[in-house]
């Protein structure tokens, strides 16, 4: 079953800036791969539950107290471009 | 006279213990080794010397007044580095995280440091624990020390070699497809993957959510036992811990296979696996039933499946995991006139082939139109095949197989072909989809010298039958080989 | 051609919990940049969410409040995009299977009742905050972006109402009626100014008797209850013009500017959002048993719907019983005065008539002003008893908002109390009488008109402090 990727959407999408040679290659090959893939609908899963957790747990949780949190400068040192103690980022093109 | 990087675990706890050596003459055997071998091998990104250097007087300290030890006081451990690691640089392999000084240390890494162990430093890896040669590095491969032109298998490639080769009694891995046994079988060492929700994923840095675990590669098994008794156990941070009470790991040691009923799946043996493989992990399995073990062969239909799930499942998740590396708060960042340019030149130029490629199928598999054919039907085939171990289960107490269907292959020779790449996690990949336990025992080596793992699997929660089938093996196979690199004396 | 609109509300809920939604960091409103962050509200490689306990309780008492079911499993998802306010890049939230669902809300307004349908409550994360260098705090070329995480993490519970909504007024009558909910539950302390409670809307409208659904438009940025009313008014007439001159409505988002009254089309998209649900896979299932649900519920305060019943049994208007029942404050000071002794419909309309208008001048609440329900009561009975006139009582409430004092110190000092005892007001109804013998004749045979007249004189020779009523039964009695 041939398989037929808008590869450009799906780059922008994950915010990944790639040239049309690039997008051409993994085009290709994400292509093949998930020609494999897509073995796994012939597989019959009428009434069969998905496993999202290998672990039958439910109910995981913590009491509403307060914790220790970062040193902000700590935690600044590692921006890759900051005013004080705010993030900087260059402007947004787009509102959610 | 031993040179002190050759024991194991096992051997340098006692004689740590009984005063008849020190922390750092350990540590300074284990960096006489690194020395001699890293110029060949690259197993580490970063050998922390200055930290090992203070654990290591500190376990002498502890060992010395008396004060509690506990059996990895003063171990020479490495670490994968997808482990954070408190002020000490954590790169997954990736240009992305170059620089990157975690604010905090994983679970796991506070545990080893409490249990006195001295971290050694931070191995190499495929980019985000994505491959199955370390090719993927950022950094530059690693090698594999029973023949350097050889990878030493993926993605914990780097711990597989230090411990192979003596630059650290222990390491710390991750195994999401196989990236723990896969390497540990390349390498002829001991890998063992955990039940999900043993270990803490909490500063793990995550490929796939509900595959990874963090796992040890030691040269034995009760070494293995002796450091998932030491990071195992239920942690509050991570909702996926297990909550309920830990297996007794270490019960089954030295009880034997009599009685003990062996399945052999044959979905993983024969066509698909090397005929020199096939025939130890064969050979083996003869031994067993020779000490009283009873041997079924059985298949599990879902298992040709599981290959196809894992490549929609993993880069779904991971594809949602790395979507944080954006240039915004920590990491690489390149110039963007917006903030949407800046993520996408970042992103593009900090991550490599092999993650770009799963992070673009895993954004298809997921998205409008395509989830229910592809992600959607993966996860329901995990359920498959989950149902075909619980069936198994009934029938026997483990199943074996091959670890990897071929020996280390050269460095270069699947790069080009993910498909061939992805064919290398083939018998590893059924036990991450099901979260059950499994472990690569090194039972010989082929005509090339290269070594040959067997790989033991059991149920949820079934370490201590896991690792009485594994030292099992490990005693009837005797393999006592250590690879080249390891003798290599100092004449660089 | 009559058009009706349909709407339907997002209400997005800040919880009051010590900590945030899924690690331990203070929820706290004003905290200096990145105080209040820890590796898992930062997004940093390698950390995992765990669930804060109390704020699914909150969440289940938003549902059970808005009359829902409690889904006995219910799960966290991804909601995948790309935005720098949210570390992960992606919002864990809740998709298919949420915590609450199926639940109404009765309001009442002079159009009538209606039932609201609640379609699902859910649990997610709140976002970071964007603060746009430049050019006065919104989004523009040129300007870049600075970045506080001290909110990323916060419990948010989303509301989301059927599209059972009809008019504009339905609308806000809706949004105050669910703030009122949710205040009263006491999980939020819903400030619409510090956005701790946020709406959005998506109306359309549709040739009136029509049983399909016109295109949809999402309205943001309403940023009051009473912005909710004076944006959607605007776009049901924005879209009414659009369809009557014949052209289709335009599927977008518009933000609500309140200063313009008017409602802009934000930048479009090139595609719409594809969020690629899916289950969180580091978080377990959510799974409450019946006595979970029956101990969540069993510990709800009274709400809104039923303050109104006991306000309507008391005598009041739905309207004025609709105001009280869902500003927990005013209720409450109307019940401490009616325990009191006041005088049930005179203290509710002063609470939403003058002091509301005080208020909401002043900008202040009700519990950080000097009035109380003692103090309303004790103005009423001096109403009651003639000591001051109903229209000075309105004087008198708002000195005692002030700060002035109780009731009786600021009639005095404001020189409000009304003389109504006969002794001293005979004197002065004489002395009117006495000068205005002509009208007092008028008056005794019969003419009623001038009894108006005569109080006027009275008024104006006492200062205005003489009580009309008592003026008025002493001139009568002079009159035989």
């Amino acid at each position: 079953m041939p398989i037929d990727i808008d590869i450009a959407k799906v780059a922008r999408l994950a915010r990944l800036a790639l040239s049309d040679e690039e997008l051409d290659l993994y085009r290709a090959q994400c292509e093949v791969v998930l020609e494999h893939a897509a073995l796994v609908q012939a597989l019959p899963t009428e009434g069969v539950e998905p496993t999202s957790h290998p672990l039958r747990r439910t109910n995981a949780f913590r009491e509403d107290v307060v914790t220790e949190c970062l040193d902000t400068e700590e935690v600044l040192a590692q921006a890759p471009d900051r005013d004080g103690n705010y993030f900087l980022v260059p402007p947004i093109l787009e509102e959610p | 006279m031993t040179d002190l990087a050759d024991l194991t675990l096992s051997e340098a706890t006692s004689g740590l213990q009984g005063g008849e050596m020190t922390a750092v003459e350990l540590l300074e055997a284990v960096h006489r080794r690194a020395t001699m071998t890293e110029a060949q091998l690259h197993a580490y990104l970063n050998i922390d010397r200055p930290g090992a250097a203070r654990a290591a007087v500190a376990a002498d300290s502890a060992l010395g007044n008396g004060a509690a030890v506990s059996k990895l006081t003063g171990i020479p451990v490495a670490l994968k580095d997808n482990l954070v690691t408190r002020g000490l640089e954590t790169t997954c392999s990736s240009k992305i995280l170059a620089g990157y000084l975690p604010p905090y240390d994983a679970t796991v890494v506070g545990r080893l440091r409490e249990a006195g162990s001295v971290i050694v430093g931070k191995t190499n890896l495929d980019e985000f624990a994505m491959g199955s040669s370390t090719e993927n590095s950022a950094y530059g491969t690693s090698r594999n020390p029973w023949d350097p032109d050889r990878v030493p298998g993926g993605s914990s490639g780097g711990s597989a070699a230090a411990v192979a080769v003596g630059s650290a009694l222990a390491a710390l891995g991750s195994d999401t497809g196989g990236s723990i046994r896969q390497p540990a079988s390349l390498c002829g060492i001991v890998g063992m993957k955990p039940t999900y929700g043993l270990v803490s994923r909490y500063g793990l840095i995550a490929f796939a959510s509900s595959l990874d675990q963090i796992g040890p590669l030691t040269r034995t098994v009760p070494d293995s036992v002796t450091v998932l008794e030491a990071i195992g156990g239920y942690d509050p941070a991570d909702s996926t811990s297990h909550p309920g009470k830990v297996p007794d790991f270490r019960a089954g040691l030295g009880r034997g296979v009599a009685g003990v009923r062996i399945g052999v799946v044959s979905e993983l043996s024969g066509e698909g696996i090397d005929p020199q493989v096939q025939a130890a992990v064969a050979r083996m399995v003869t031994s067993l039933e020779g000490e009283g073990a009873r041997v079924t062969e059985l298949s599990l239909p879902s298992f040709e499946y599981a290959l196809s799930a894992y490549y929609l499942i993993a880069p779904a998740e991971c594809s949602a995991n790395l979507a944080r590396f954006d240039g915004v708060r920590y990491g690489l960042r390149r110039h963007g006139d917006t903030v949407e340019e800046m993520m996408a030149n970042t992103r593009a130029e900090g991550f490599g082939p092999e993650v770009t490629r799963r992070i673009l199928l895993g954004t298809y598999a997921l998205s409008a139109g395509y989830y229910d054919a592809f992600y959607g039907q993966a996860q329901r085939v995990r359920t498959l095949i989950l149902n075909d171990f619980d069936s198994a289960y009934g029938q026997v107490d483990v199943l074996v197989s091959p670890t990897s269907p071929t020996t280390a292959f050269e460095v270069g020779a699947r790069a080009t072909d993910p498909l061939a790449m992805y064919m290398s996690d083939v018998c590893t990949i059924p036990s991450n989809l099901s979260g059950h336990p499994a472990i690569s025992v090194p039972v010989g080596l082929d005509d090339a010298g290269l070594p040959i793992g067997f790989q033991v699997m059991a149920p949820a929660l079934g370490e201590e039958v896991l690792f009485q089938v594994a030292a099992e093996v490990e005693r009837i196979a005797g393999f006592s080989d250590r690879p080249a690199l390891a003798n290599s004396r100092a004449d660089i | 051609m009559k058009f009706e609109p349909v709407i339907g509300i997002e209400t997005h809920v800040e919880l009051t919990t010590a900590s945030k939604m899924f690690c331990g960091c203070p929820v706290e409103f004003g905290a200096p940049p990145n105080t209040n962050v820890c590796p898992v509200c930062l997004g940093l490689p390698g950390a995992l969410p765990v669930v804060n306990h109390t704020a699914v309780e909150y969440a289940m008492k938003i549902g059970l409040g808005l009359r829902c079911e409690i889904a006995p499993h219910s799960v966290f998802s991804r909601k995948n995009y790309f935005y720098p306010d949210m570390p992960k890049n992606y919002q864990i939230s809740q998709y298919d299977l949420p915590l609450c669902i199926d639940g109404h809300i009765d309001i009442e307004t002079d159009e009538g009742s209606a039932r609201i349908g609640i379609t699902r409550v859910h649990m997610e994360e709140d976002t970071g905050k964007s603060t746009h260098l430049g050019t006065g705090g919104r989004i523009s070329a040129g300007s870049q972006t600075l970045l506080d995480f001290n909110r990323a993490g916060v419990p948010l519970m989303e509301i989301v109402s059927e599209p059972d909504l009809r008019s504009a007024v339905q609308a806000r009558v809706y949004a105050e009626e669910v703030r009122g909910v949710v205040k009263r539950l006491g999980v939020s302390d819903v400030k619409l100014e510090e956005g701790s409670m946020r709406f959005d809307a998506n109306i359309s409208l549709r040739p009136e008797g029509a049983s399909t659904f016109g295109t949809k438009v999402e309205v943001k940025n309403m940023n009051s209850l009473r912005s909710v009313q004076r944006a959607l008014e605007h776009e049901i007439e924005r879209q009414a013009a659009v369809l009557e001159a014949g052209e289709e409505v335009v599927q977008e988002t518009r933000h609500w500017n309140e200063e313009d009254g008017t409602t802009a089309a934000m930048r479009s998209k090139e595609e719409a959002f594809d969020y690629r649900y899916f289950p969180e896979p580091d978080l377990v299932p959510v799974a409450v048993d019946e006595a979970w649900c029956s101990e969540v519920a069993s510990g709800l305060p009274e709400l809104p719907a039923q303050a109104r019943e006991r306000y309507r049994a008391q005598g009041l208007e739905p309207t004025t019983a609709g105001l009280l029942s869902r500003d927990v404050d005013l209720g409450r000071v109307f019940e401490d005065a009616v325990g009191a002794g006041a005088d049930a419909r005179t203290v509710a309309n002063w609470l939403t008539g003058e002091v509301t208008a005080w208020l909401r001048k002043e900008s202040r609440l009700l519990p950080d002003s000097h009035l109380d329900g003692a103090a309303l009561a004790e103005l009423e009975a001096m109403v009651g008893a003639g000591d001051v006139s109903a229209t000075a009582a309105k004087d008198v409430l708002a000195g005692v908002l002030s700060g002035e004092g109780r009731p009786a110190e600021v009639a005095e000092s404001r020189d409000l109390i009304q003389v109504s005892d006969s002794a001293s007001l005979e004197p002065a109804v004489d002395a009117v009488l006495a000068a205005n013998s002509d009208a007092f004749e008028k008056l005794k045979s019969g003419d009623e008109k001038v009894m108006g007249f005569l109080i006027g004189q009275v008024m104006r020779s006492t200062g205005g402090k003489a009580d009309p009523a008592a003026v008025t039964r002493i001139i009568k009695e002079r009159a035989g």
